[in-house]
Order: C-alpha cells, then structure tokens, then sequence
C-alpha cells in the first residue's frame, strides 16, 4: 500500500506534468491539472494509511 | 529557452540586501530554540548540538554542489524541449561556486542566501525527529536534501527553472511565485519532516497500546517563545531579501513586505489564541508559537505582492489551519511530531503558496496565476515528498536513523553526548512504560 501510494503521487504529478507542457487550451489544462491533483490525493491518503501502525507493532 | 529577467541591483540595493541576509541566521536559531524547547530536557544539549551540526553540513554540501543543480536566473542551464518550447529542468554551474564571482551582484547575493535558507529548511525536519533522531542520520539526511531535493526545486521555483517560466512559456500568470520561500524552503522542509517521522516512527510511550496519544509536553515555554521572536526577525529577513532576489522588489517596497510578514504573524498567533481557548479553556503556549510561526511561513510567498488585508486574511486561516492540523497529525494520523514540524511548514508553507494565487495583485492584471500556484503544490506533494521520503528511506538502509531503546530511555544527551543540557535538574520519569 505504501509503494502504491507513492506511485500514485508520482502519477499524478506525471498527468499535472503532460497537462502543462502538451496542452493547449486553458481549459483543458485546468481540468487536467485538478484531476492530477486528485490522483495525488488518492495516493496521498494510501501513503498516511499504510504508516497507520500501533506501538507493538513497530516493536 | 526563454531566459527570465535577472533583477536589477544598484550599490545600495547590494548594501541593503546583505544587511538583510545577515539577518537570517535568526530564522534558523529562533526554530532551534522552538525545537528544542518543544522536546524533552534530556534531549536539549542533543537538539541544540544537531541543529548546528545540520546548518553546518548543509552549507558545506550546498556549497559543494547544491548551488551547481539550482543556479540563477540567465545563468546557465539544462533544458529539455517538449512541444516545442524548452524547459530549463537543472542549472548546469560547476562545482563548489566556481564560475561565480562573489561580489555583490544579484547571482552572488542569491548563493549566499541560499546557503544560509538550505540550512533553515534542514532545520526542520529536527522538530519532527525529536528525541529519537541519530545525530548522523541527521547529517546524513540533511546532505541529501541540501545536495539533491532542496536545489532541484528551488532551481524549478528561483533559478529560472520551468515552474518559473510556466508564465513566459504557458501563459499562466507570471509563473509560479514564491518570493520568501513558503514552498521552496519551508514545504521542502516541512514534507521531508513527515517524511522522517513516518521512518522513524512514534516515540516509545506516546501511543497506547489502543493508539491513543500520551501528551509530552516540552520542557521549556520559554526557549520556545523567545524563539518566536527570534525567528520574527530572521523572516523580515528572509522574505525582505527574496523579494528584492527573486521577484524583482524594489528596497522601497520592502515596506509593505515587513508590514505584511508582522501582521500575517500576529494574528496567526491571535487565531491559535483564541481556537485553544475555545478547545481547552485556556491559551496553549506551544500551540500559539507554532501558529505564530506557521503566520511566518505562510507569508513568505505572498509577502512582497498582496495587500496588508490580504496577509491578514492568510495569518488568520494560516494559524487556523495549523493549529487544528497538529491535532489532527497527532490524533487522527498518528504522526508524532513533538515540533509541530509538518504542520507548520508543510501545511502553513502549502496554503501561503496557494493564497498568493488567490490574492496577489500585480500592477498588470495577469490571468492564470492560480493555476501556476496550483501545479507548484502538486510538484512539492507529487514530486518532491516521494523523492525525499524515498531518500531517507534508502539512506535508513545505510545508517540506522533512530536510537535504540536505551537512547530514548536515558535521553539522547546521555545516549549520544554523555552529557546533558542540565546537569543540576535531572528529574526523568518513566514516560515510556506502556500504558
């Protein structure tokens, strides 16, 4: 869960990436902008999950 | 490549501007002092000792290499092209700052700020590792972030790099701003502090086995609030000499950045004031020191280009927001983080970078800036926490970043130094006996 959400950081930095430099219309790049936001969020919240551990497991 | 304008600097500009560097030291004693003050007194002679040990690596190794991958506006750089426009993505200088003459032009005064801001973002993480954090583990991932994550994006934000040129090249706004460094030092900063929280782990007896937080309170209100001022004057500084190297201000306008940068400060402060009288009955002292703190690192970006109501408006949800995120860290996230590290740069550093989109006025009306604030918030979160966790994370295979039992059990003056800050007060308890 952890490499997953990581990587869905990444991912959504990639799209946030191609959005700015490909894209054209302010439009378009807006909205592929927020949606490479939302990946990152989505891997943001698997990345806080997966350090969701107790005490006597980290001993 | 579409190379930026390098701001103009007479003789007397030159002048001011080293004055105001002198100043930032402060910054970065003030957050040692909070650090320190928000651990345990069996830790304070180690917190005080890693914070000069970090300043020092991390001017050592920016001056090594960090100045070569970040650079400065018209010097030279590695550009990709993609679409047919070129993308300035690592400055191409040589090592050890030769190739630039140190003297008092902007490029020269730039590098000497950036050796001293390396080292206030390297303080950070220290707020978040306290108590448990290995002193060369500490040195070891502040060469990481001073040689690799803190040039690299400070190069895409201040040395011409493609967040900066997203205005010339894509119409958004005039690029991504950050004058003072919200996202450049203090977000860098605050996500390499949750990153070493999340390695390291809680301290021993701060969950219960049911993962309820223990409070730990610090052992000393008044390092930490004397820090707050301290810092005060190392960020009129800060922001004062960004904004004359990296937006361009003219000296007669750093009036309006002193004034923005005092009152986002104070009436973060007066927000922590009043939610933690609302919550608890009475004002938390550690938590209004790191609201006022968290009011100094959101104005920093916005500092030399929004109205006095403006920063107002961002001290106000600055100390809001940070205040209420700590307890979220700590409760809900079980992020232990005695400093207040990532709530107060990471999320204060975040929302003062998002609030120069929404507020900034320019002479020019510019469309678009909201976004370009936007993808610069979705490089730090996508790009730069990854990269800096996974470095740490491989750097934790190579030295153990947390002392053992025993080191937490005597303190890490003890464990580490043989010494401790106190010698004639030694009144430890056994905070770590499972609960």
């Amino acid at each position: 869960m952890k490499l997953a959400g990581f990587l869905l950081l990444l991912a959504g930095w990639t799209i946030v990436l191609s959005a700015v430099t490909l894209l054209a219309s302010a439009g378009q790049r807006g909205g592929f902008v927020l949606a490479g936001i939302g990946v990152e969020a989505v891997g943001l919240v698997l990345a806080v999950r997966s350090h969701l551990v107790l005490p006597e497991e980290q001993e | 490549m579409t190379s930026l304008p390098v701001p103009a600097l007479s003789e007397a500009g030159a002048a001011l501007c080293i004055f105001l560097i002198l100043l930032v030291p402060l910054a970065g004693a003030g957050l040692s002092l909070i650090n320190t003050g928000l651990g345990r007194s069996r830790s304070a002679a180690h917190s005080m000792l890693a914070s000069l040990c970090v300043v020092a690596v991390a001017a050592l190794v920016y001056f090594a290499c960090g100045f070569s991958w970040q650079g400065y506006l018209g010097r030279p750089a590695h550009v990709v092209t993609l679409a047919g426009k070129g993308w300035s993505w690592i400055a191409a200088e040589p090592f050890f700052f030769r190739g630039l003459k140190l003297d008092g032009s902007p490029d020269a005064l730039a590098a000497w700020l950036q050796m001293l801001s390396v080292g206030l973002a390297a303080l950070i993480p220290l707020g978040s590792g306290a108590d448990r954090w290995r002193l060369p583990a500490c040195c070891a991932s502040t060469a990481l972030l001073a040689g690799c994550t803190y040039p690299l994006f400070a190069h895409w934000v201040w040395g011409g790099g493609w967040l900066a040129q997203l205005g010339a090249l894509n119409g958004l706004g005039r690029g991504f701003l950050d004058a003072g460094g919200s996202g450049s030092i203090q977000a860098v900063g605050g996500l390499t502090a949750l990153s070493i929280a999340w390695i390291l782990g809680p301290r021993r007896g701060k969950y219960s086995r049911e993962g309820i937080p223990t409070a730990i309170p610090g052992h000393n209100a008044v390092l930490v609030l004397l820090g707050c001022v301290v810092a005060l004057v190392g960020w009129l500084g800060l922001n004062s000499a960004g904004a004359i190297l990296f937006a361009g201000l003219a000296p007669t306008g750093l009036v309006l950045v002193g004034v923005n940068t005092v009152i986002s400060a104070a009436v973060a402060a007066l927000a922590a004031v009043m939610i933690t009288r609302m919550r608890f009955g009475k004002p938390d002292a550690s938590l209004v020191a790191n609201g006022w703190v968290g009011g100094l690192v959101a104005s920093s970006a916005a500092c030399a280009s929004v109205t006095p109501a403006a920063a107002l408006v961002i001290g106000l949800v600055a100390g809001i927001l940070v205040t209420v995120s700590i307890e979220l860290f700590e409760v809900r996230l079980a992020v232990d983080d005695p400093g207040g590290a990532v709530s107060v740069h990471a999320v204060g550093g975040i929302w003062g970078v998002l609030a120069l989109g929404f507020f900034a006025h320019f002479p020019k009306p510019v469309s678009g800036q909201w976004l370009a604030q936007l993808v610069g918030v979705a490089t730090l979160l996508g790009f730069v926490l990854p990269l800096t966790y996974g470095l740490n994370w491989l750097l934790e295979r190579f030295v153990p970043q947390r002392a053992p039992l025993e080191g937490e059990r005597l303190g890490m003056d003890v464990y580490e130094l043989g010494a401790t800050a106190y010698p004639e007060f030694v009144t430890h308890t056994e905070e770590f006996i499972q609960r």
